[in-house]
């Protein structure tokens, strides 16, 4: 690991202010993805600004029919919040299946969700309840947010405050963890929202995605018999020496078909 | 000896040092002036060496020195050596590169130390070797094995990248049995290439003193007296007596830390240079690249049966990797660890084995838990059940009718091996009441109601433990006999200090000798220390593999103990008045014969130091002896094991349910070490056989170079074992022990292999097998239905 300058703000202004201000700065949230990165010297900022003093990010809420998650409240918070388990119990078992006890406890949603992992559960909640990223400075639609592999529509130094969820009891999770890094080597996330279904597949591509022909005919029929009738193709699919494309397009309709069995 | 320590389970001695955290590692030790060194590596698998640029790493702050490759050649320091030699069939000696301590002109695979970096901190050496520029001329990579031999040479003096073409058996007779053969079971096998993952990377802290010249080596060793010989008489880089070797406590080996490496090897002459301690120890992703890895075998064989189903003949054919150089003692695994085992627990009556072994760009390949035992058993049982199934014989029935009778031992083997005793019906018969075999057909029928797919597999191994007959060993090309030595220090008070030339890297020695020297001395277990891993403190020792620190280090100690028996004899007559046959020792007490006169082994001991009256020709004081023990033949532990899998046909995902395994180990000191044993050794088998897998790409660079990747592994992969004994006690050692340190790894991937073809309805599939590759198989199977 490189040297570097550590800040610990205790605002949120101060982070963006303190971000702006150095050469290259990151945010420091449970580091679960940051540190190691540093340590293999892939990363090198000269500035690290520690969110963990800013109280604000860390709270939990229910207001107004939505879930407002801080962004630097852990995987075991949201998995043990009663607040979540009452208003969106999928996220709660989410975020008990990531990583192991350790990552839960160091990892955050906003770390996650802000780097986009294309194997990293989140992803898949975020986009497949249609939540929304609150920022410093905006509210961006999940379904604007995740870009590419890695890529979001954040801004430099654009600093996520909290994910707004909104609260539901029709939906579900199922992942398919790689055997090695316990990460989704498919995730599906289906939900059952105001605006029609949504499905959400994390770990197939290179980004989490929507898959439009499983939410297209499980509007028309809710059931595990309608979805045997989508095969997703594999031509955009991730390949690796865990899964070929072939593989994760199938596991994409098992998991889809499991998550669905259990709503 | 018979006592009730002998089968006690008693609590490990050591355990409450590992879990209060107050267990000294190498890494733990700090020494004053301590530097530390980094290394640079080659990013490339094989390329030569045009130039090193080190000013700028020399300038950089905090280093201390910059050495590479070549100023290894130009001192002149001697490679490391392997130390088995063996011959081709044509009698010449197998081909064996030089093996420099770090690259100076070419590199051969990747990760290959080239230079290193002394800095006052670790972090100020780390970026200081990102200073250190090497021009290299990249070549193009020989990774895979069974193409190895007809690819471009990497060395010009090595011709087809073969180390030796190796054979053992009877090629004529064996033949002629598949000539009369009623049927031939064929068999195509690859047995995945592994990684070894000790929980303490490798570490080592050379501390040479420029005032009394000498080395004291602190390294993460299963046998540091191997690393200390070799030290001195190949890489010469210090003299015996000038060269302390400490093994501290160690976590974890499974061979890999047998062997002596670049590393330790280069910070002990760099601290020779640079007059201060330093130390060194590795990054996982280091023990990723350089660890010796193992097994990497392609294999075809094929197994000859009569009409009613007795094996006539076994032809094996085998390419083993051997990776870019010959580490300490790879050439002896797919050999004479791997050759002799091939009859199994089988009365087979022609056996023939041709082992190819070639070099490639990859990291050094050697021992692993098991080390030539698991690749054997891998071929036989794995034939053994496909041959049961092409027959439509219970495989159980089919490995009865073949089995060596317990009542044919001594037993010769067509491949070199006297197996002494055995029962090998016993085991296979509780095994089979233990997993309930006879009720698979009904659980089957369950999972088929519920759309899964169940499966059971069974594996009969044996293995050839208690490392080793040396004059035997020596006929066959081993370097050192492989003898041990044990000693046992009665001190005034009647405590005992056993020191002994094993080394326990997480085995239990400290509990399980202490409970022998006990057994045997009347000496209560609180009352004995075993020291071990420091060769200022015993003489010599061939240290930990094999499982053979119980049957040879163990019987070293029990000789030992008999000396003292013998010696406190002489004191007790001395100090009785009478005649030293007329003294018999029982339960800790010399006592006199048809008398109620006796002493304890403590007043003995006692006297045996603060005496004032010993005929000092007749009798010295002092009460410590020592023992050597050379075993007379290898111990062969066996057993059956059996695994049961349940498939999910939509994923691929493969479930043990039930994992029973009978082991017969001969005499147990400690069950419950025994049995934990036995759990980790299935772990890493059920590991190699599901989830494990080393994988170079064409270019020769690591794919699974951490644990993203590389799948150790976890608790939740694997069911509650259910462990079970036999024993038929080793007849020629005075234990009775065989060893159970590898058996679990050696028996349990045929039987889960086994178990998932089984549940398939197929014969073939490459370890392991992931969710991907069983999923592929039944697409497979259903498209060509």
């Amino acid at each position: 690991m490189y040297d570097f300058n550590y800040h610990k703000p205790d605002t949120v202004a101060d982070a963006v202010a303190l971000f702006n201000a150095a050469e290259d700065a990151m945010y420091l949230a449970g580091g679960h993805t940051l540190i190691p990165a540093m340590k293999q010297r892939l990363r090198a900022p000269t500035d690290l600004i520690d969110l963990s003093a800013i109280q604000s990010l860390g709270e939990i809420q229910a207001k107004d029919g939505s879930l407002l998650i801080g962004s630097t409240v852990t995987h075991s918070q949201v998995a043990e919040s009663e607040v979540v388990s009452a208003e969106a119990p999928v996220l709660a078992a989410l975020a008990s299946g990531i990583g192991d006890r350790q990552v839960r406890n160091r990892g955050t949603i906003g770390g996650s969700v802000a780097n986009s992992d294309p194997a990293a559960d989140y992803p898949a909640a975020v986009l497949g309840l249609g939540a929304s990223i609150v920022t410093d400075r905006r509210e961006i639609a999940a379904d604007d947010f995740f870009q590419d592999m890695f890529e979001t529509a954040l801004a430099d130094g654009e600093l996520i405050t909290a994910i707004r969820f909104p609260t539901t009891a029709s939906a579900a999770y199922a992942k398919f963890p790689n055997p090695a890094s316990r990460y989704a080597t498919v995730g599906v996330l289906v939900a059952k929202t105001a605006g029609g279904v949504r499905v959400a597949i994390t770990g197939a591509a290179a980004s989490v995605f929507r898959a439009t022909e499983m939410e297209q005919v499980l509007n028309d029929n809710f059931s595990v018999e309608a979805l045997a009738e989508v095969r997703l193709a594999s031509d955009d699919m991730n390949a690796d020496i865990h899964a070929g494309a072939e593989y994760r397009a199938h596991l994409c309709g098992v998991m889809a078909a499991r998550a669905v069995a259990s709503i | 000896m018979s006592n009730e320590l002998i089968g006690a389970r008693v609590l490990r001695k050591e355990d409450n040092r590992f879990i209060t955290g107050k267990g000294r590692y190498t890494d733990d030790i700090n020494l004053a002036g301590q530097t530390y060194a980094c290394f640079v590596r080659s990013p490339h698998a094989h390329a030569n060496i045009k130039g090193f640029h080190i000013s700028a790493a020399e300038n950089a702050p905090g280093v201390v020195a910059v050495l590479t490759g070549l100023q290894v050649l130009e001192d002149g320091l001697g490679g490391l050596p392997c130390g088995w030699m063996l011959h081709s069939k044509d009698g010449s000696e197998m081909k064996q590169p030089m093996h420099p301590i770090m690259a100076g002109e070419k590199v051969n695979y990747a990760g290959e130390p080239v230079a290193v970096v002394i800095a006052d901190t670790y972090e100020q050496a780390k970026n200081a070797v990102e200073q250190v520029a090497v021009d290299y001329e990249v070549l193009q990579a020989v990774v895979d094995t069974s193409s190895a031999a007809e690819q471009a040479d990497i060395y010009p003096d090595i011709p087809a990248n073969t180390c030796y073409n190796w054979e053992l058996g009877d090629a004529e007779a064996t033949s002629q049995g598949l000539a009369e053969a009623a049927h031939i079971t064929r068999i195509e096998l690859i047995n995945n290439r592994l990684i070894p993952n000790a929980m303490e990377p490798r570490a080592a802290i050379a501390d040479y003193n420029t005032g009394t010249e000498e080395l004291i080596l602190y390294t993460t060793s299963q046998n540091p007296h191997l690393a200390r010989l070799i030290f001195t008489a190949f890489v010469q880089i210090a003299p015996e007596h000038k060269l302390r070797v400490i093994a501290p406590d160690v976590g974890g080996g499974f061979g890999s830390k047998i062997f002596v490496y670049s590393e330790e090897t280069t910070i002990s002459w760099a601290s020779k240079k640079i007059g201060r301690p330093i130390k060194w120890t590795a990054e996982r992703s280091e023990s990723f690249l350089t660890d010796a890895h193992g097994r990497d075998h392609h294999t075809m064989a094929e197994l000859a049966l009569d009409e009613e189903g007795n094996f006539l003949a076994l032809n094996v054919k085998t390419t083993a990797n051997m990776g870019a150089y010959l580490s300490t003692f790879a050439s002896a695994v797919p050999t004479y660890l791997y050759g002799t085992l091939l009859a199994g627990q089988y009365r087979t009556p022609s056996i023939y084995v041709e082992v190819d072994a070639v070099f490639t760009n990859t990291a050094p390949v050697d021992a692993y838990r098991g080390a030539g035992r698991p690749e054997a058993t891998y071929v036989l049982e794995r034939l053994v059940e496909k041959a049961a199934s092409e027959l439509a014989i219970d495989p159980a029935e089919l490995r009865r009718r073949n089995f060596i009778g317990k009542d044919q031992f001594p037993y010769q083997t067509p491949v070199a091996l006297e197996y002494d005793i055995g029962d090998y019906e016993a085991s296979l018969d509780k095994a089979l009441e233990m997993s309930d075999y006879a009720g698979f057909a009904s659980r089957k029928d369950a999972s088929q109601r519920a759309g899964k797919l169940r499966g059971i597999g069974l594996s009969c191994y044996i293995e050839a433990c208690g490392l080793a007959p040396s004059a035997l060993a020596g006929s066959l090309g081993a370097g050192v006999g492989l003898w041990e030595s044990g000693e046992i220090r009665v001190n005034p008070t009647g405590s005992v200090t056993v020191l002994t030339g094993s080394h326990s890297h997480g085995q239990g020695h400290e509990t399980t000798f202490a409970q022998l020297v006990s057994a045997k001395l009347g000496i209560p277990i609180d009352d004995i220390d075993v020291v071990h891993g420091d060769t200022g403190k015993m003489d010599f020792g061939l240290g930990t593999y094999g499982s053979r620190s119980l049957a040879v280090g163990g019987s070293a100690l029990s000789r030992a103990a008999d000396k003292v028996i013998a010696k406190g004899t002489k004191i007790a007559a001395h100090l009785l008045q009478t005649d030293a046959e007329n003294i018999e020792f029982d339960a800790g007490e010399f006592k006199v014969i048809d008398s109620n006169e006796g002493k304890t082994i403590q007043e003995i001991a006692f006297a045996a130091y603060v005496n004032h009256d010993f005929p000092i020709d007749e009798l010295e004081p002092g009460l410590t002896e020592k023992a050597f023990y050379d075993p007379v033949n290898f111990t062969y532990p066996a057993g059956t094991h059996i695994c049961e899998v349940e498939i999910d046909p939509d994923t691929g995902v493969t479930e043990i349910t039930k994992f029973t395994a009978v082991d017969d180990f001969g005499t147990l000191i400690n069950p419950m070490i025994v049995e934990g044993q036995v759990h980790g050794g299935l772990v890493q088998g059920i590991g190699q056989a599901l989830l494990e897998n080393c994988v170079y790409d064409t270019e020769g660079q690591l794919v699974t170079g951490s644990y993203m990747d590389y799948c150790m592994p976890r608790a939740d992969d694997v069911p509650s074992f259910d462990v079970g004994m036999t024993c038929t006690p080793c007849t020629h050692n005075p234990v009775g022990a065989k060893g159970c340190g590898e058996a679990g790894a050696i028996g349990s991937p045929p039987a889960v292999m086994n178990a998932v073809l089984n549940a398939l309805g197929q014969t073939d599939m490459d370890m392991p097998a992931t969710s991907e590759k069983v999923w592929q198989a039944i697409q497979n199977a259903a498209a060509s239905n």
